[in-house]
């Protein structure tokens, strides 16, 4: 079993899924029943076989793991695939929200069910094989293909400007990753290989690496998204399904994380170490200026979405502070933003199943009939706080260690916007759930059901343990994180001895 | 003297095929009467560009014939293989259409032959005047192919079009032709190749150069020499326009890399400008023309301007990377123009074909399969991994990046992102939007070219490995 290609397996499985679904004819409740069902069992299957990647996880090892490597295309691409300490618990994310997602749209999504659950699968292929590519056009292949399904999702199953929103977070997508792939072409030439682990070994020209840096950059601000390249999030987000934007928070924007972490550090440091003050920047706006924005939002998926924004600044920050408690904190904080805003968004999409509306104005008082549905709300918010005790409190707190060890100022700034975020999630909670429950509409809710407790008490679940218990975690990255972080002290303090010696 | 003839005769097995199936075709047509002349002709022309094709694969040689006027080499076969693929193909699915839209004559498939010879011709012609001719037999057959449905205004004006501005660009190119004859003293590929080597380049020359390059611009629809696409493409009856985007281009393309990689080898420099700017050009005007288009054979014809352009982004390069990726580049081409085209046949009513995008509204839920393979074709069309019109940008802008052209690359990319929005729009009418009605179900020849074509541009990513050997082993023709 030792050399049985899992990696491949968990990534292209939920493709086999998708293949079932698509030989199902869709002609009738039973047939949509059978599509779900198939769904679900692909998705949690995924899921369990994923879990054997992380109990064979070796995590006193730095390098690669369960690597498979077989030639592919000419021109010295090759099929190649591994995981180590920064990739795989995006892995197990990725698996373990999926059937949750599927769960989540069991009776919301009425119309194409086929087709939605298909793209679904496909996604959480592409999403897969972003995370454990070794190969930086295979990565490339993955990250661009990931925006088809998504493309989809919005645009078909999506709110009433679906259109717009699709067509914006398609195109602006697209845009930043071409620049990223001449860049790659560029690296290929200059290294002769498209291999990641060569690649980040290879010593690249200090000059070449500010424009290598600079096409990575666009891509992965983009995905990320960081200001001010954000707008098409909060679109994305109001128009996507619920599932659509669980998936769009807790995973996609991931993605941006995870290309800084595995290119921009590793392979181009000079650059990365140049840039730092400018991500500072960027970063620090972002988590102000978009909390502020927050505030103001009128649609509750609005307001979450820029609350991500915010909490992604904390990431670029946590990254680009380029020491071992950034990056983990970063690390976990992408994690963690996962499990509570993936939630924040479920959450959202219980009362808007209700209701149809995403108006908080429409909302007061739930706590009266929902009581469920509020304590849950309730602990979400407060990761999304980042109180301590949840995981939201673990990776806000190291990414401002590690900022305050980069830059004083950067880390008071950010620790402003942690103010701030408290300002509009707890002002959110206080008008939808408390209050008198005047509304006629409302009285009538039903609290959680079944399926939808099912759904979100593994989450909530998490949140608390990893908020507690964050070691689990850590013992998976710290390896691979201390490498990361040794093999660019060593190159920047390489790069700087070498211009004093000049 | 007899032997040379017969050698030289041995190696032009396929055209050789070609000429005498197509003149024996006529005779079967004239002599077999109205009725059933059509469908059995084509067939037959079916199976004689197949014979040629196989023959071309079994039995071809590599070698030179005639003193040099004709080379068969590695990439002559490749991109005739394309030629001859691209024309059965077309011809295999115009059958239904030519029956509902009563233009089943059989002159139709006897001059696709005539014109794939004249292709096969411009191919292998290594000396300017092999050139003109094979140039000269493709251009004529379209022209009358153009305006073959005699009845209809828009197929009348469309051939009258391109043959006014086709014959144009031909005097610009036999004045091209003359000039290069008058400043090396030769026609032959390699005796200019040979004269140009060392001596001073000339202006009158480079003025050579530019006409010889304009006509053959005008023959790929490259901007600035692009007017006549979209009314052609528009204006012609739609298998023909199918075949006018699958074969010609491929052989006016083949021609463009042989002529420039042999012929002017020398003066590099001087042709690389002119096909960077032709190739910015057009990737620009086809990104940005498309977005208003309505009829989807325009759209088509715009998109198809944009595409060359990406291809000559890898001549640009001037390095066996980059004739790679530009035999590689219309090889994915050709798939997918195939499949799209099968898409547009088959939008059809009761009433006839629509042309109009708004048509296509709803296909997804109508019709899913073919919303399916128009999607894939869209993607992969805007070149977005893991479809196959991805892998065409990337062997094309790798061999760009490595030859230093950053300012194309970037342009080439950007404009990518621009173009991918039209075929976005596409998507949108087919899954977004609500149905308008739906078209009759699908005949079976286009059910086949769908499912090939769609499957080749999924799947790219298994048979690419081969596929790109073949194609590396076809530039180093030039190297």
């Amino acid at each position: 079993m030792t050399d049985w290609p899992i990696l491949s397996t968990v990534t292209f499985l939920p493709l086999v899924g998708a293949f079932l679904i698509f030989l199902i004819r869709d002609d009738g409740a039973s047939a949509r029943r059978n599509i779900r069902n198939v769904a679900l069992l692909t998705t949690v299957f995924t899921f369990v076989l994923s879990l054997l990647i992380w109990i064979g996880f070796d995590n006193s090892q730095a390098g690669f793991q369960m690597v498979e490597k077989t030639d592919w295309l000419d021109s010295g691409i090759s099929y190649h695939m591994g995981i180590d300490g920064i990739s795989m618990l995006f892995v197990i994310l990725t698996t373990f929200l999926m059937p949750l997602c599927i769960a989540a749209s069991w009776v919301s999504v009425e119309k194409r069910v086929k087709e939605y659950m298909i793209a679904f699968l496909i996604l959480e292929t592409m999403v897969i094989g972003v995370f454990c590519a070794l190969d930086i056009v295979l990565f490339y292949v993955f990250f661009e293909a990931s925006l088809i399904p998504m493309f989809i999702i919005i645009g078909v199953w999506g709110g009433k400007r679906r259109v717009y929103a699709s067509f914006k977070f398609f195109l602006y997508t697209l845009l930043g990753s071409v620049l990223m792939l001449l860049a790659v072409m560029a690296m290929f030439w200059q290294a002769g290989t498209t291999d990641i682990p060569t690649l980040m070994t290879h010593d690249f020209p200090e000059s070449m690496q500010y424009w290598l840096w600079i096409a990575f950059f666009a891509s992965f601000a983009v995905k990320m998204p960081m200001w001010p390249v954000h707008t098409w999030l909060p679109d994305a987000h109001v128009e996507a399904p619920t599932a659509g934007s669980v998936l769009l928070a807790g995973i996609l924007l991931k993605m941006g994380g995870y290309g800084f972490l595995r290119f921009s550090l590793p392979m181009f440091p000079d650059a990365s170490d140049y840039f730092a003050p400018f991500v500072f920047t960027l970063s620090v706006v972002a988590i102000i200026y978009t909390s502020l924005v927050a505030l103001m939002q009128e649609d509750m998926k609005k307001l979450i979405a820029y609350s991500s924004v915010a909490h992604m600044g904390f990431v670029t920050m946590g990254i680009f502070a380029m020491n071992a408690e950034g990056v983990q904190g970063a690390i976990f904080q992408m994690l963690s933003h996962g499990l509570v805003s993936g939630a924040l968004f479920l959450c959202v999409g219980v009362v808007y199943d209700r209701l149809h509306t995403r108006e908080i104005s429409a909302y007061g008082g739930l706590v009266h009939n929902m009581p469920n549905y509020a304590v849950v709300f309730l602990i979400f918010t407060m990761g999304n706080v980042g109180l301590p005790g949840t995981s939201g409190f673990v990776g806000e707190f190291l990414t401002m260690m590690g900022a305050f060890r980069a830059n004083t100022w950067v880390a008071f700034f950010a620790a402003s916007g942690v103010i701030l975020s408290a300002a509009y999630a707890l002002w959110l909670y206080r008008r939808i759930i408390f209050g008198a429950l005047t509304k006629e509409s409302l009285k009538s809710m039903l609290d959680l059901s079944t399926r939808e407790k099912a759904v979100i008490y593994p989450l909530v679940v998490l949140t608390i343990f990893f908020g507690v218990y964050p070691a689990p975690v850590f013992d998976v990255t710290t390896a691979s994180v201390d490498a990361l972080i040794s093999h660019i002290s060593q190159a920047t303090g390489a790069a700087d001895t070498a211009s004093l010696a000049k | 003297m007899t032997t040379a003839l017969s050698t030289s005769l041995s190696l032009l097995g396929p055209e050789l095929i070609l000429a005498g199936g197509g003149v024996l075709l006529l005779m079967i047509g004239v002599f077999s009467g109205e009725r059933r002349a059509n469908r059995l002709v084509t067939g037959l022309s079916v199976a004689v560009l197949v014979a040629a094709l196989l023959w071309m694969w079994f039995f071809g040689r590599d070698g030179v014939a005639f003193g040099g006027a004709i080379v068969q080499d590695a990439f002559s076969r490749f991109m005739k293989s394309l030629a001859l693929i691209g024309s059965a193909v077309t011809l295999f699915m115009s059958v239904g259409f030519a029956k509902d839209e009563r233009f089943d004559k059989f002159e139709f498939p006897v001059l696709i032959v005539l014109c794939t010879l004249g292709m096969m011709l411009m191919i292998t012609a290594n000396d300017m005047l092999g050139l003109y001719l094979g140039l000269e037999l493709q251009s004529l057959a379209i022209y009358v192919l153009a305006a073959f449905n005699r009845d209809s205004l828009r197929s009348t004006e469309a051939g009258l079009k391109y043959f006014v501005l086709g014959a144009l660009s031909s005097g610009m190119l036999l004045y091209g032709i003359s000039l290069v004859y008058g400043y090396t003293g030769h026609t032959g590929f390699n005796e200019i190749a040979a004269a140009l080597t060392g001596s001073e380049r000339q202006l009158g020359l480079v003025f050579g150069l530019v006409f010889v390059l304009a006509g053959l611009a005008f023959k790929i629809s490259a901007v600035p020499f692009h007017m006549w696409t979209p009314d052609v493409y528009e204006g012609a009856p739609t298998p023909i326009t199918a075949f006018m985007a699958a074969g010609p281009k491929m052989a006016a393309m083949a021609l463009t890399v042989r002529v420039t990689m042999e012929a002017f080898a020398p003066i590099a420099p001087d042709w690389q400008q002119i096909i960077v700017f032709i190739s910015i050009a057009s990737m620009l005007l086809g990104s940005f023309a498309a977005i208003g288009q309505r009829n989807i054979k325009r759209l088509m014809a715009y998109s198809s301007i944009g595409h060359m352009g990406f291809a000559l982004v890898g001549l640009a390069a001037n390095s066996e990377t980059g004739v790679r990726g530009v035999v590689l580049y219309m090889t994915i081409y050709l798939a997918m123009t195939l499949g799209t085209f099968a898409v547009i046949l088959a939008m059809r009513r009761k009433q006839g074909n629509v042309e109009n995008i708004d048509d296509l509204a709803g296909l997804s839920t109508t019709h899913p399969l073919m919303a399916l393979v128009l999607t894939i074709m869209m993607f992969s069309l805007a070149g977005i991994p893991p479809l196959a019109g991805f892998w065409a940008k990337w062997y094309v802008f790798l061999a760009a990046i490595n030859s230093g052209l950053y300012a194309l690359s970037v342009i080439g990319v950007l404009a990518s992102v621009v173009g991918a929005y039209y075929y976005l729009r596409l998507i949108k009418i087919m899954w977004f939007d609500e149905p308008v009605g739906s078209f009759v179900p699908v005949a079976g020849e286009l059910r086949l070219v769908l499912g090939v074509s769609a499957a080749f541009t999924l799947l790219y990513v298994l048979i690419g490995g081969p596929l790109g050997n073949m194609a590396q082993a076809a530039a180093k023709s030039f190297f």
